[in-house]
């Protein structure tokens, strides 16, 4: 009740003192979704240069990276966003996972330390979002409690969503059963680190731009 | 005067409780129907940290759920051997045929809490894997 309060009191005062235009987008999801990829994609669009590094090893991004002033434009429209890439949300972390990627047992046990740290750090920042994207990889199963939480955090806090299915480049990926398992929300399909589809998604954020504001 | 050496004692840290048998508890809602955001968490890690399956009836809300994460994230490293949680919840929310049903369905859980619905959590070091399609729920155990 008094996160909801305090929630409230936090964008009623932002949006009298927010700047004209600025919108703080969160990247949210499971780790490895490619929510560092797609960041880095509009980064290099728009400002061409990236916003963190990514890594087929789950959990690379360990910190909340931001990146403010990503003006875009489109149809004469111009937003200015704040970007906010978050830690990837997961409900187990376990060191030994890491050794598969050859990592030496003290740098997989500082990893999945920082993971740890870094999941809670995410779901702090849940609260200061304008508008999120949720990243879900198409090549998994969304049904994942993680997708569900993370969606229905943000339906309570009334903050915008829109669903993006990476890796439509993979043979495994099949985005119509993310949009089975999200009926209520608009899902765009794309290949963050190919750019393919990449135009609708940013047709589907300026959309989403609208019901932030 | 030779000084006494003081020895540091070391706190001892917490253990999972480490058992070959399987435990399954079931959580019938009103267990935690009076319970507010951080005594269902609490109520519900106890149980994982021995070690045991949690059925729950019902579903927690979406703030208690990363509540769980948060606590969940805190322990590992702090309790040897606990590696997080695996979470998964099956409800029939918007199945209901007809408006009726529906606003039916929206009373009942003003009234008496979201309990057509079944969350089951457990412990990472038992649980390999929970998929969940959207009516069914699978539990992959690890080898003991």
């Amino acid at each position: 009740m008094i996160r909801i309060i305090r929630n409230f009191a936090r964008r009623l005062f932002s949006g009298v003192f927010k700047k004209k235009g600025e919108i703080k987008l969160g990247f949210y999801g499971s780790p490895n979704a490619g929510k560092t990829s797609l960041a880095n994609r509009i980064c290099q669009d728009w400002l061409g240069e990236d916003l963190g590094s990514v890594s087929r090893v789950p959990h690379e991004t360990r910190e909340v990276q931001v990146k403010e002033k990503v003006m875009i434009e489109r149809d004469g429209r111009k937003v200015e966003f704040r970007l906010v890439d978050t830690p990837g949300i997961a409900t187990k972390v376990d060191f030994e996972d890491f050794l598969k990627f050859g990592m030496k047992k003290k740098e997989a046990q500082e990893r999945a330390k920082e993971a740890t740290q870094g999941i809670i750090e995410s779901i702090k920042w849940l609260d200061d979002m304008d508008a999120v994207i949720v990243l879900i990889d198409s090549t998994m199963n969304p049904y994942s409690q993680v997708n569900i939480t993370i969606i229905g955090n943000l339906v309570a806090r009334k903050i915008p969503v829109l669903v993006v299915a990476n890796k439509i480049d993979l043979k495994k990926s099949d985005i119509k059963k993310v949009k089975g398992a999200f009926p209520e929300y608009e899902v765009v399909g794309i290949s963050a680190k190919n750019g393919d589809n990449i135009e609708e998604f940013y047709e589907e954020l300026f959309k989403l731009v609208k019901k932030a504001r | 005067m030779a000084k006494k050496k003081v020895k540091k004692s070391k706190k001892p840290k917490r253990r999972v409780k480490k058992s070959k048998d399987l435990t399954i508890h079931f959580m019938p809602y009103s267990e935690i129907a009076r319970e507010d955001a951080i005594g269902r968490v609490k109520k519900i890690m106890g149980f994982v940290l021995d070690n045991k399956i949690v059925i729950l009836q019902g579903k927690l809300k979406a703030d208690e759920e990363t509540r769980l994460i948060e606590n969940s994230m805190t322990l590992i490293g702090n309790i040897s051997g606990f590696q997080g949680i695996e979470i998964a919840t099956v409800s029939g929310n918007g199945e209901e045929e007809g408006v009726f049903n529906k606003i039916r369905h929206n009373i009942a859980r003003i009234l008496v809490g979201e309990q057509d619905a079944i969350t089951i959590i457990g412990p990472a070091s038992i649980v390999k894997e929970m998929t969940r399609d959207p009516k069914k729920v699978e539990l992959m155990l690890k080898k003991r």
